[in-house]
């Protein structure tokens, strides 16, 4: 485990920021750019897994890798679908966040404002 | 030691270009600090020993998912002011969640068992059969080729979802907006230059995947760029979506994996069994298949719903 | 040997669907609606077969794909949780089809075709994705399978393109995907531990190590957000209320239950010991589900915001059979498994009935809100019917299927002394009454002066196969035996 614990610790690291940016940012495309950290995170957990089961004359153990090509192609999908409907979302509304209409119950907030 | 030397410096990389991606003020900063997130994981691919998912990272991860977030943010406006962030308690919140993850998962991963399970022992000792010499390629397409199968078929089901939300009065026409052509802008002449050699490429990265590293997904992926730059300079103009050479094209790649698929109740053992002896053919087959549709496929997804104006 | 007998239709319910979807893509135009209606008939054939093969058989069906044993390979198998899911599935999207050859005609490539040629497409790809779903015995294959669910159901609630709805869906997608990229979490960690996927290989075999928790956590959450559990519910009622009646009624009756079924594999087959602390805190969170969906369902304005709350609801009860199993009683356990199956598949046909019943009444009043629905009872008669038969089922009035959910949940949660749940099960079926009156009597009051109300005139057609729908989730009440004993095949046995 030793030789790859930075990557593996590099990759929690960047989960815990893909997860804070879909939580914590209200743009709809910087959710989606934190998915796709999210995603790069996860991936290579997978990879780091894959890096320890080497074995047999193989430097890795294929399976993982098979798993994250299939995924990195499926979050490909799953991006464009969300940037399509964000494109549609501002195309008809001119919206660009998921907050609530103004009628609606959550105010938007100004404290946080100086922040960024 | 000298691993240590090399993996550090990337770790750590790895980790600021994350955090310089949320921590940007425009969303093109962000959108920069995603591609260098996505290069430099590219790199962690390579030390370990993953050139495969290396490529696909590569060329699917950073470079193609790049474009698209680029591409709608130019249409959004991307230096347009950002958003108020939400409330400040919510980000707190969202902090101490993110960051308990964080360290949780770093310490689960420290605990795995000292001797790692592998699948690389069975992985070859059943590879003789499918003829190919890329132990990861045997996996997507003998040992789980039903993932692959779904995979693909997935790429179709987000083709025909990003259709469906094309605007009514546009149904019908090709995929993406109008582009203006400038024939002697910057974009043009990429899309002049470019397409010949990485056509080349693409074929050749999709052609020897089933033994080396490469394979259907990462040359498609090359392919798609080079078929979509001339219609972004305006240089040609897609088919639209109405034109079933199109949609074959699309469904080529999941419809040939699934009727071999078929085809083994009838030749070999069963659903998704290769015959002894054809394996690698029509392994072959379906990889030409699936290279064509992956490229199509991710040239409308980046493209996007029909949204031209019908012709006056 | 590649299969047990019948193994072969475990493929078939898989490569049946997906295949009619790719053809109707490649086709278009009226061969893509023909296509998929044809699929989906033959889809509820197989869905028949296999619950039939699994009866005669009295052990599930299983399939190894390629002929690669796991862990290298991947299996298909069939227990009574699969099958009863699939045949309810099929039911549903029959019916769904039959209602979409009127609500969606004329695929073509002309201005007005759009919808009809997303819904064809979509309809036989959404069977596919829950028969993966359900079948497929590989965590992996199984975060494909729900990504494909994620794909269809998103595009099914766009399918009129109002632009009110994409921020809706938006919101939706965004949860979806968080609830995927976590559950592939687990399994990297799960890969990790113990190198394969596999759910046969992983029960029994799994330890209580760190490793294995957090991805047990990992994925439960991620599947809560999926299946809206309270309190990460936000999301479901607006994505589910502003699709299209079709629309609503596969994503309330059908999408939700694919997470559940992965959820229920994870604890009962895939965690070590399932923590009993972590089951009740699932149960309280279905209990809060139910009283909170219930009581904002009784106060919505609107007919499909309120059918959409009571999601909400439902989905709770399905929750409170996770500490009854647990609790170390064989008969109490049977019981609770029961209720939660009979539970999940009554709220797919009673609520798929509702939502299309719905959506013949708007259509037929022009108003979607309940105080306007006035003289529905008169314009639509058999849709008023087929809610108020949905309804009951809700409720856990007998005979119906809700009732067999409720009283057997209501009984093993008395039987291991875990009472307290029961008074949600009553006080959860007394607000649902609450909110299924307003709805009935609302229908049932004269007309507004100047309200005339249009006759349900080609949908009738629909109409009477919401019925149908509805009557078959009483019939789950009537005929208890045949079902209770198919569901019953593969149960998990879980060491108190």
């Amino acid at each position: 485990m030793n030789a790859i614990a930075p990557f593996a610790l590099a990759a929690a690291g960047l989960i815990g920021l893909g997860l804070y940016g879909m939580l914590a940012q209200s743009s709809v495309l910087r959710k989606v750019i934190a998915f796709n950290l999210l995603g790069i995170g996860v991936f290579l957990v997978f990879g780091v897994v894959a890096r320890r089961g080497a074995a047999a004359g193989l430097p890795a153990d294929p399976v993982p890798q098979a798993m994250v090509i299939t995924g990195l192609v499926v979050a490909f999908a799953a991006t464009a679908l969300a940037l399509v409907l964000t494109l549609r979302l501002h195309q008809s509304t001119g919206a660009v966040t998921l907050a609530e209409d103004p009628e609606a119950s959550t105010p938007p907030s100004k404290h946080g404002a100086s922040a960024e | 030691m000298t691993g240590w030397m090399l993996d550090l410096p990337l770790a750590l990389g790895l980790f600021g270009a994350g955090a310089a991606t949320l921590a940007a003020r425009s969303l093109f900063g962000a959108v920069l600090g995603f591609i260098s997130t996505g290069l430099i994981a590219t790199l962690v691919w390579v030390r370990l020993e993953a050139p495969d998912v290396a490529l696909t990272e590569a060329v699917i991860g950073a470079a193609a998912t790049s474009v698209i977030i680029l591409y709608v943010a130019s249409r959004i406006g991307g230096g347009a002011a950002a958003p108020a962030p939400p409330h400040i308690a919510l980000r707190i919140l969202a902090a101490i969640l993110s960051a308990l993850l964080a360290v949780l998962l770093a310490l689960a991963l420290l605990a795995l068992p000292e001797q790692a399970p592998s699948l690389a022992g069975p992985v070859l000792e059943r590879i003789a059969p499918t003829g190919l010499g890329n132990p990861v390629t045997a996996v997507l397409m003998a040992h789980r080729a039903i993932d692959t199968l779904l995979e693909s078929a997935v790429l179709v089901f987000a083709v025909f979802a990003i259709w469906s939300m094309a605007p009514d009065r546009r149904w019908g026409r090709a995929p993406g907006p109008a582009f203006v052509a400038e024939p002697h802008g910057p974009l043009a002449f990429l899309a002049r230059v470019l397409p010949p050699i990485g056509i080349v490429i693409g074929i050749y990265i999709a052609w020897v995947g089933a033994d080396a590293p490469g394979g259907k997904f990462q040359g498609g992926a090359v392919l798609a760029a080079m078929w979509v730059l001339p219609w972004i300079a305006g240089l040609i103009a897609p088919p639209s979506i109405s034109d079933m050479r199109l949609r074959l094209a699309i469904a080529a790649g999941p419809l040939v994996f699934l009727m071999v698929g078929l085809a083994g109740f009838v030749w070999a053992e069963g659903f998704l069994a290769y015959p002894p002896g054809f394996a690698k053919l029509l392994i072959l087959l379906i990889e030409t298949a699936m290279t064509l549709s992956v490229a199509v496929a991710m040239a409308c997804m980046i493209a996007g719903p029909p949204e031209r104006r019908p012709q006056p | 040997m590649i299969g047990t007998p019948g193994g072969s239709l475990l493929v078939l319910a898989i490569a049946l669907p997906l295949g009619a979807t790719l053809i109707a893509f490649v086709l278009g135009g009226q061969a893509a609606a023909r296509i998929a209606r044809a699929s989906l008939w033959l889809w509820l054939a197989l869905a028949v077969a296999i619950a039939a093969m699994l009866i005669a058989r009295g052990e599930p069906l299983t399939y190894l794909l390629g002929g690669f044993t796991p862990p290298l390979g991947i299996a298909l198998a069939a227990d009574g949780l699969a099958s009863a899911m699939l045949l309810a599935s099929a039911i549903v999207l029959v019916a769904t089809g039959l209602f979409g050859s009127v609500a969606y005609p004329a695929p073509s490539w002309e201005k007005g075709g759009r919808a009809a040629f997303a819904y064809w497409c979509l309809l036989p790809a959404l069977a596919a994705s829950l028969a993966v779903a359900f079948l497929a015995r590989d965590l992996f294959s199984l975060f494909v399978a729900l990504e494909m669910l994620t794909f269809t159901a998103l595009a099914l609630a766009c399918l009129d393109g109002r632009p009110s709805q994409f921020k809706a869906e938006l919101r939706y997608l965004l949860f979806a995907l968080l609830g995927s990229v976590l559950y592939l979490l687990g399994c990297a960690l799960l890969y990790g531990a113990y190198g394969t996927l596999d759910i046969g290989l992983l029960a029994g075999n799994t330890r209580a190590d760190a490793p294995t928790r957090l991805a047990g956590a990992l994925m439960t959450v991620g599947l809560l957000a999926k299946m809206a559990v309270f309190p990460l519910h936000l999301w479901l009622p607006p994505a589910h209320a502003g699709a299209p009646p079709a629309g609503s009624a596969l994503l309330s009756g059908l999408v939700v239950k694919g997470a559940f079924v992965l959820l229920v594999r994870l604890w009962f087959w895939v965690l070590p010991g399932p923590p009993v602390a972590g089951a009740e805190l699932l149960a309280a969170l279905g209990a809060a589900a139910i009283l909170v969906g219930s009581i904002v369902a009784l106060r919505q304005e609107k007919l499909k915001a309120l059918i959409a709350y009571s999601t909400v609801a439902q989905i709770g009860y399905l929750f409170l059979m996770f500490p009854l199993l647990m609790a170390g009683d064989p008969d109490a356990a049977t019981r609770a498994w029961m209720g939660g199956m009979v539970q999940a598949v009554s709220h797919a046909l009673a609520k798929a009935a509702m939502f299309l019943a719905a959506g013949l009444i708007v259509q037929s009043m022009g108003e979607d809100r309940v105080a306007g629905l006035g003289g529905a009872a008169r314009a639509a008669p058999l849709a008023v019917l087929a809610i108020g038969i949905g309804g009951l089922s809700l409720m856990g009035v007998p005979p119906s299927g809700g009732f067999t959910a409720k009283w057997m949940l209501l009984r093993a949660s008395v039987d291991t002394g875990q009472w307290w749940w029961s008074l949600v099960i009553l006080a959860g079926g007394l607000l649902t009454g609450g909110y299924v009156y307003r709805l009935i009597a609302a229908a049932l009051a004269p007309a507004a002066p100047g309200v005339a109300p249009r006759p349900v005139p080609r949908v009738q057609e629909g109409a009477v196969l919401v019925l149908v729908l509805a009557l078959l989730s009483m019939l789950l009440g009537l005929l208890p035996l045949s079902m209770l004993g198919l569901a019953q095949i593969g149960q998990p046995v879980i060491a108190p």
